[in-house]
Order: structure tokens, then C-alpha cells, then sequence
């Protein structure tokens, strides 16, 4: 007996439509057993959960604080993934952006000026974008896989923010705490609103989620990346270059990386150190695929996401569980996010028989 | 037109009312089917008759809905391909399941019982190959073999099991007329045996040139049941098809203008291991002018189309020449550009996107070639699909596209359809070049005859057109010059009425090696 995944002839439009509200259904649910089984009130867990965040104006702005790097990062990851190309390693662009746009506050820690955070900002771009540039390059030279790549280099761009952080870029009046010195004002991006902390970044993301939502719908660069990940051969049929997309993917999806990298430390934390990402950019992945790929869907499900982080810091405090509940959450919610789509496009048939029988049974 | 019903002696394998349906759409529906021993049973029918889903669900690899097979008189389900082998029933598939890389022992031991060691595979295979004329070196490569050659690994595949039943799905398709020649033979030695084959073919002539009786499908259902000798190849045409299908009307032909596409000692390395190289191709079609370029599948027409749209651009800027501009290094919208078409062979996935709307298909390939009129915005390319869409619909009326809905997916199109579509989306801006590849594969009858006179209607309108084809009625019908492609070279350019049907299949086999060593080794 074995179990197969039929493709139905054409997936339910409503469903296609209703699978991210049901994953997410799924995943709280699933979620009310795992507190029960901890030993909690489902209801009250997940009251202080998922609502108590929203119930009041600085949690709002922590949430957007946090969802701002979600969704600039997943956006990018977006264009990756329609085209077909898989960066899986934003995490590493985003590491990487914050140390290049941090070049300036921490080595000329003198230099005032208005000019310096535009700058910073496009530095971190830039330096995301050229780390994404190098799995492009692997794969497009050598037919490298870009999953393995991209995965890798986050681990080496995490250990060198770790070392550079304690090593080379150490306040010398810092006590020997293991970061740099504190950005002067000019360096730190803005707060939006006088009621809370949420900065500038949230502004880029919501209008690079819009910019690319353009793109997507109405240029011709957008039809570029759906044709060419829907058919490498029909797209080089349209005079496209799959080569040249997955430069494009992969450095767009890189600067917006860099982009929401640098804007964390710039805006949020205010000194290089050496952790600056509770996996924002592997949960953008999430976050990505819950917004059904499209921009502006990612906008929502980038609060949905950015909600759990603080959820699990604040279940942390009112009812006493390990914020890696935040981790679970994630992993289920992207579990059934998966399967939702999945069962969309199949059916699960369960054959009893083996397929080819080298002996006759008779009915 | 006879019809008669079920031999006099026991036949066989009986099928009574066999129904199947995927979803709501019944490919078989009630179908009566017997086949007497020692005889040659053809079935008849268009592509998407339902020929493929009776024979698989014959062979066990499809469930039937509904009716019943009775082999032997005796009722029988078949589950799976083992059962029906160990009935006695034997499949030679259109497309071929062999691993290139192994040899033709091995690839016959892979479908036997492990236990059986290899030199006795090799032995029995050369024994049958030597009864039933099928010429086969039981340790050569199967990549080094000619389709031909593969077909005979499965024919003996299928003879090891001894079956009384043998399914040939469309086996001459990828034949030269003289391979087929020698297939027949076997047929009749089979029938001597008192083997019956039931023998799957939309070639008319074929069919009554080799068969005792047909059987003929139309959309899931039997039309009829004959005896194909008594029958013309109209009358057998008119059960397949429903109605007469309008062949194509050519007129004069006038005298050829300007040259329009020319190719000159164009050599392209293989991309791939299983890819052919090309070699030192020449050809020159003018205004007015339909070349058509006959050959078996897998002898480097792919390739062709490939250097010729310029998706797989060239080394040599000047082996290609487009309107006297040279475009060996362009890629394919600098061609168009310059007033060529390309129409691919496979429809999903290369000259469509299936899952996306007609609309993003015609955008597919006219994004450049028509610039002005579809994109706005400058520099940020901003679609206009109002444009678009207009002029999808316009296509779709003048190829009368039969589609769901105002701009379905690609995919929701049935294969003749589609590719009336996808041959109207390059007609619809007049190209002064048109390079087709196998314009009507996989089309039903009607679209068919109506894609070849757009073909020949836009010749006489004063373009070139180059077709790339396997089907030998379809070039007699629509070229002014033909030519035959042979290993990745290029026969020169005949009038078209200068060549015979004997004489294309004598070049179709690479007069200079194949049908030599084949015939030297055959007997």
C-alpha cells in the first residue's frame, strides 16, 4: 500500500484563496493543544498570545518594529521564488547589509552630517545585494545549487558580524562588552510617530511591498520573472534570459535584505553586536509564502508573523513558556501553509495495489 | 460501408462497453472491441480519440470505469501491466521506456525476471530477432541505436513474454517508410503464428495496406467496424473524423520574389550528449515560397529550429541571414524584429506558458516585435492589457479558437486549439518569415487543414515560410521546395513535385550510412 499525490485538473479558486486563513486556523488550533499539553489554558495561552500584543500602542509599534524586516526582506524573496530561484539565504544578506551600512557610524564615529544615513542605507543594500550576488554568480557560472549556496553563506556572514563584533569593531569604552560603540543621532533612523519606537524601516517596506506589487502586475519585468519561473524554455521562446533574471532575483532580493538589515541596526538596535536577528530573515521564507507570494499579501502576513515573535515574548512573561513557542508557531504555521497549497493542487489516493505485479492475481 | 459484428470463432479478447472517464469528461465511453487470433486489428481514430486510454486500460495501466474484458471468452480485470503480460498480452509503446546509457540485453533483463542471467536474455533476443527479421546486437548501446532500432528492443521485449496478444501504439510514427516496410513483415510473420496485434494508427494507408479489421474511435466512442480493404481512405477518413475535411487549396503558385531567409554552411555543436550536431546546413527560401523539411524525428530538427529562431544563438554572425541582415549572433527578438515568426514544436512549455491566460501567451511573443503597441511607460514597460487582450480576441476570431471563457488559461485548450492559436499569434502581424516547427502535431483533422492553408495562404501573400515536419501528407500538401534533414545535414532544396514519397523515405534514412548497415547486417 502506498499513498499518491494526484494532480487534480485544476485547483479551487476559493481555496487557493482561503488556504492561508485556513493554515492559520490549523496552526492555532494545533497550537491550543500544545499549551493544553504543556499544561496551560489553551484559551487564555493563546489570548496572551496572539491578543494581548495588539491591546496596546507600544506593542503596536514593537510589532511593527519587527514586522518591518519580515516583509522588506520577504517581498524580495518573492520576485526569487517566482522566478524560481530559491535564496534561502537572506538571513546571511541581511547580516551582511547591517555590517556594510554600519561601516560608517562605527569607524567614523566623528562624522556628523545629514548625509550620513542615506548613505548607510545604501551601503547595506549594496553590500546585501553583492553576498546575494554570490551564489548568482555560482549558479549562473557553474549551475551551482543556490539553496546550498545561499544557506551557507548565512552561517559564514553570521560568524564574521560575531567576530567583527567582538574582534575589530569592539567600543574601546565599552567595557569589553562584545559591541561596537553607539551610532551618533545623525546615524539611527527616525521614529515615524512621537507615541512609540517604530522607525523608519517600516515605511521602506510597506513602499517596496507597493513598488514591487507594481512591478509584478503591471510591467513587463514582472510578467519576465512569472514566465521564466514557470518555463525557462518558454521564457528564452520570449527573448528572456534566464541568466540574466537570476541576477536580477537574487540582487534585488539581496538589497532589500541589506536594506532591512542595516535599518535594524540602525534604527532599532543602535550598535553593531554580535546577534542582531531572531532568524528574521528564515521566517521571512514563512512570511513570503503566507502572503501567496504576492506583495501586498506579504504586507499582512508579515504582521501575522511579526505577531508570534511578540507573542512569544510576551507568553514569556505572563504565562511563564520558552519563547522558542514562537519558533513552533512559526514551523507549524509554515507547515500547514504547505500542505494547504499542496492538497489545492492534489489529491491524496490511497493505492492498495502494486503497480507492475510479475505474477497475475485474478479477480 | 460493411459493418460486422465479432468474428465466427471465439474471438480472443472481447471488451464490452468499456468506459472510462477522468472527471467529467468520459475518454471511452461504452466501447465494444473484438480482436480474433491471428489477425491484424487496427484502431482507428484521431489524436484524443481515445485510442491511448482503451489500449492502457487493456495493458492494466488505467482502471476502467466501467464494462468488462473478457479474455478467452473468460472475464478477466487487469490491474497492472504484469497481469496483462501474464495473460498474454504484450504493449510496444509510442514512446520508448529504454535507458540509453545500458545495453539492449540489459535493458530487455530489466523487464524479466532478475533471475534469468544476462547471456541467456542476450541468446533468446537474438534468436527472435533472427525469426522475425528484427535486426538487433544484443550488446549494442541503446544511445548509439536509431529509433528504429529501439522500437525492435521493445517488439522483442514484448516476443520474450510469448504473447497471443501484441499493442503496437502508433509504431510507424518515427519510421522511415522503408523501417516500416520491414515492421510489417514482422506483423505478418506474428499473424502466421497465429498471434493477433492490435495495431493503434491515424495513418489510412497503412491500415489497409496491413490490417484484417479496424475498429475506428471518435471522441471515446466507436464509430464503426470494418474491413479497412474494402474501404478508400476518404471513407475511413470520414468514420475518423465525422465530416470531410477540407483539404488545402493551393492555387497557382507564383514565381518566387526576393530571398528572405538564408542559411549557409551553418555547423552547431551538440548542447547535450543526446543533442545532434548540425552540419553545414544551406538553405534559401524566398517571398512566396513554402520549403518544407521531411525527416524522422531526432535527426537534428530541433536543433534546426533552435539556430534558426535564435534562442540558441550561433558562433557565425553570417551563417544566417534574415532579410539580407546576417543574425547568426542575434537572439530571437532582434529576428523578429526584422519580420521573422517562430512557431515551436512542443505547445506547453516552450510556445506557451500553460497556466498563463492567452493574453500573456500572445505577450510571450510579440513583448518587442510590437513594442508600440502593447507597452507603455517608457522605460518601466507598463503592459497594456487592454491592447493585449484586444488584440488576443482578434486572433482567436480569426483562427476561430474555440475556447471557455473570454481569455482562458493555455492550458484549458484542447491541443489543436492551442496551437491554431499560437500559429494565428505570429500570422496576425504578417511575418515575412515564418519558421514552423511540426505545425500540426498532436492537432485534430479540422485544425489541422485549417493552420496548413493559413500556411500556404501567407506564402502567397508574399512571406517565406520554412516548415519542419514529420508527416509526409502534410509536406506534399503545403510545400513549394522540399527538403530532408539526416543526422544534422541537409539534403538541397527539390520542387516539390520533382520528389516521390519513395524518395523522401530513401533520404529520410540517410542514404550515405543507417539503411547500408541495417540492411548489411539484417541478413
Amino acid at each position: 500500500m502506498r499513498i499518491e499525490l494526484q494532480k487534480r485538473p485544476e485547483g479551487s479558486r476559493l481555496f487557493s484563496f482561503l488556504s492561508p486563513l485556513l493554515a492559520l486556523a490549523l496552526t492555532l488550533f494545533f497550537g491550543g493543544i500544545m499549551f493544553w499539553m504543556l499544561g496551560k489554558n489553551p484559551v487564555d495561552a493563546l489570548y496572551s498570545f496572539f491578543i494581548e500584543p495588539l491591546l496596546e500602542v507600544w506593542s503596536l509599534h514593537e510589532l511593527a518594529i519587527k514586522a518591518a524586516p519580515l516583509i522588506l526582506i520577504a517581498v524580495g524573496l518573492s520576485v526569487c521564488y517566482r522566478s524560481n530561484n530559491w535564496n534561502i539565504g537572506a538571513e546571511g544578506q541581511f547580516t551582511i547589509g547591517a555590517i556594510t551600512g554600519s561601516i560608517l557610524p562605527v569607524l567614523y564615529p566623528e562624522w556628523h552630517s545629514p548625509m550620513i544615513l542615506p548613505l548607510m542605507l545604501i551601503m547595506g543594500m549594496v553590500g546585501g545585494a553583492l553576498y546575494a550576488g554570490i551564489p548568482a554568480l555560482l549558479k549562473t557560472r557553474f549551475n551551482t545549487n543556490e539553496i546550498l549556496t545561499s544557506l551557507m553563506l548565512v552561517y559564514i556572514a553570521q560568524l564574521y558580524l560575531d567576530w567583527l563584533a567582538r574582534g575589530p569593531w569592539r567600543d574601546p569604552q565599552g567595557y569589553n562588552f562584545p559591541q561596537s560603540r553607539s551610532f551618533v543621532p545623525e546615524a539611527v533612523l527616525p521614529e515615524i510617530l512621537d507615541s512609540g519606537r517604530a522607525h523608519l524601516a517600516i515605511v521602506f517596506a510597506v513602499v517596496a511591498a507597493v513598488a514591487l506589487w507594481f512591478m509584478m502586475r503591471f510591467m513587463l519585468k514582472g510578467f519576465e520573472v512569472t514566465v521564466l519561473g514557470q518555463s525557462e524554455r518558454a521564457g528564452r521562446f520570449a527573448g528572456f534570459s534566464a541568466r540574466r533574471m537570476v541576477w536580477f532575483s537574487m540582487l534585488v532580493s539581496g538589497a532589500l535584505a541589506g536594506l532591512a538589515g542595516i535599518s535594524e541596526v540602525s534604527g532599532s538596535i543602535g550598535h553593531v553586536q554580535p546577534t542582531i536577528s531572531p532568524g528574521y530573515g528564515f521566517t521571512a521564507i514563512i512570511v513570503a509564502f503566507l502572503g501567496r507570494l504576492n506583495p501586498l499579501g506579504i504586507v499582512a502576513s508579515g504582521f501575522v508573523l511579526a505577531l508570534t515573535y511578540l507573542g512569544g515574548e510576551a507568553a514569556q512573561l505572563s504565562i511563564g513558556i520558552s519563547d522558542k513557542v514562537s519558533r513552533v508557531f512559526q514551523g507549524l504555521l509554515l507547515f500547514f501553509v504547505l500542505s494547504c497549497d499542496t492538497l489545492i493542487h492534489y489529491r491524496v489516493r490511497i493505492v492498495t495495489q502494486k503497480l507492475t505485479g510479475g505474477t497475475a492475481r485474478h479477480a | 460501408m460493411t459493418v460486422t459484428q465479432g468474428s465466427a470463432s471465439n474471438p480472443l479478447l472481447s471488451v464490452r462497453g468499456l468506459t472510462k472517464h477522468f472527471g467529467a469528461f468520459a475518454a471511452c465511453s461504452g466501447i465494444d472491441l473484438d480482436i480474433a487470433s491471428g489477425e491484424i486489428h487496427a484502431l482507428l481514430g484521431e489524436n484524443g480519440a481515445g485510442k491511448s486510454t482503451l489500449v492502457k486500460m487493456l495493458f492494466g495501466i488505467l482502471d476502467p470505469s466501467g464494462g468488462e474484458i473478457l479474455w478467452d471468452g473468460r472475464p478477466v480485470t487487469i490491474t497492472s501491466p504484469g497481469e496483462a503480460r501474464a495473460l498474454g498480452i504484450g504493449m510496444v509503446f509510442q514512446h520508448f521506456s529504454l535507458f540509453e546509457a545500458l545495453t539492449v540485453a540489459e535493458n530487455i533483463a530489466l523487464s524479466l525476471d532478475p533471475k534469468i542471467s544476462l547471456a541467456k536474455i542476450s541468446d533468446e533476443a537474438a534468436r527472435l530477432s533472427k525469426v522475425y527479421g528484427l535486426p538487433l546486437d544484443p550488446k549494442a548501446h541503446v544511445a548509439d541505436l536509431s529509433v528504429g532500432e529501439r522500437q525492435r528492443i521493445e517488439i522483442v521485449r514484448a516476443l520474450l513474454q510469448n504473447p497471443k496478444l501484441i499493442i503496437l501504439d502508433e509504431p510507424t510514427s518515427v519510421l522511415t517508410p522503408q523501417e516500416a516496410d520491414r515492421l510489417f513483415e514482422t506483423l505478418f510473420t506474428l499473424k502466421s503464428e497465429g498471434r493477433s496485434v492490435l495495431y493503434i494508427s491515424h495513418r489510412l494507408e497503412e491500415v489497409r495496406r496491413i490490417c484484417d479489421r479496424a475498429t475506428v474511435l471518435r471522441h471515446g466512442k466507436v464509430t464503426g467496424t470494418c474491413d479497412p480493404r474494402q474501404e478508400t481512405p476518404a471513407s475511413l477518413a470520414r468514420m475518423m473524423v465525422g465530416t470531410d475535411v477540407a483539404g488545402v487549396s493551393r492555387g497557382e503558385i507564383g514565381t518566387p520574389g526576393e530571398v528572405q531567409i538564408e542559411v549557409s554552411t551553418l555547423s552547431v555543436p551538440a548542447r547535450t550528449p543526446f543533442a545532434v550536431s548540425l552540419k553545414g546546413i544551406d538553405l534559401k527560401v524566398c517571398a512566396g515560397e513554402v520549403l518544407a523539411i521531411a525527416g524522422v524525428a531526432g535527426n537534428g530538427q530541433g536543433e534546426l529550429f533552435d539556430a534558426l529562431s535564435g534562442e540558441f544563438a550561433v558562433s557565425d554572425n553570417d551563417a544566417i541571414r534574415i532579410r539580407g541582415k546576417s543574425v547568426g549572433t542575434s537572439g530571437i527578438n532582434a529576428r523578429r524584429l526584422l519580420g521573422a515568426g517562430f512557431v515551436p514544436e512542443e505547445r506547453h512549455g516552450h510556445a506557451a506558458v500553460s497556466n498563463m491566460r492567452l493574453s500573456d501567451n500572445l505577450l510571450l511573443a510579440r513583448s518587442q516585435s510590437d513594442r508600440s503597441a502593447f507597452l507603455s511607460g517608457g522605460t518601466l514597460s507598463v503592459i497594456r492589457h487592454d491592447a493585449v487582450g484586444a488584440a488576443t480576441q482578434r486572433i482567436c476570431q480569426e483562427m476561430d479558437v474555440r475556447k471557455s471563457g473570454r481569455d482562458p488559461a493555455a492550458a484549458s485548450l484542447s491541443g489543436g486549439n492551442l496551437q491554431k492559436f499560437i500559429v494565428g499569434r505570429e500570422l496576425d502581424r504578417q511575418p515575412a518569415v515564418l519558421v514552423v516547427n511540426q505545425p500540426t502535431w498532436g492537432v485534430d483533422a479540422g485544425a489541422a487543414s485549417r493552420i496548413r492553408q493559413a500556411l500556404v495562404d501567407l506564402a502567397k501573400a508574399g512571406s517565406a515560410v520554412v516548415v519542419i515536419s514529420q508527416d509526409l501528407d502534410e509536406i506534399f500538401e503545403v510545400a513549394t521546395k522540399i527538403a530532408v534533414i539526416s543526422e544534422g545535414g541537409l539534403s538541397r532544396a527539390y520542387p516539390a513535385g520533382e520528389l516521390s514519397l519513395e524518395r523522401i523515405g530513401l533520404m529520410m534514412g540517410g542514404i550515405h550510412d543507417t539503411t547500408h548497415a541495417e540492411a548489411s547486417h539484417a541478413h
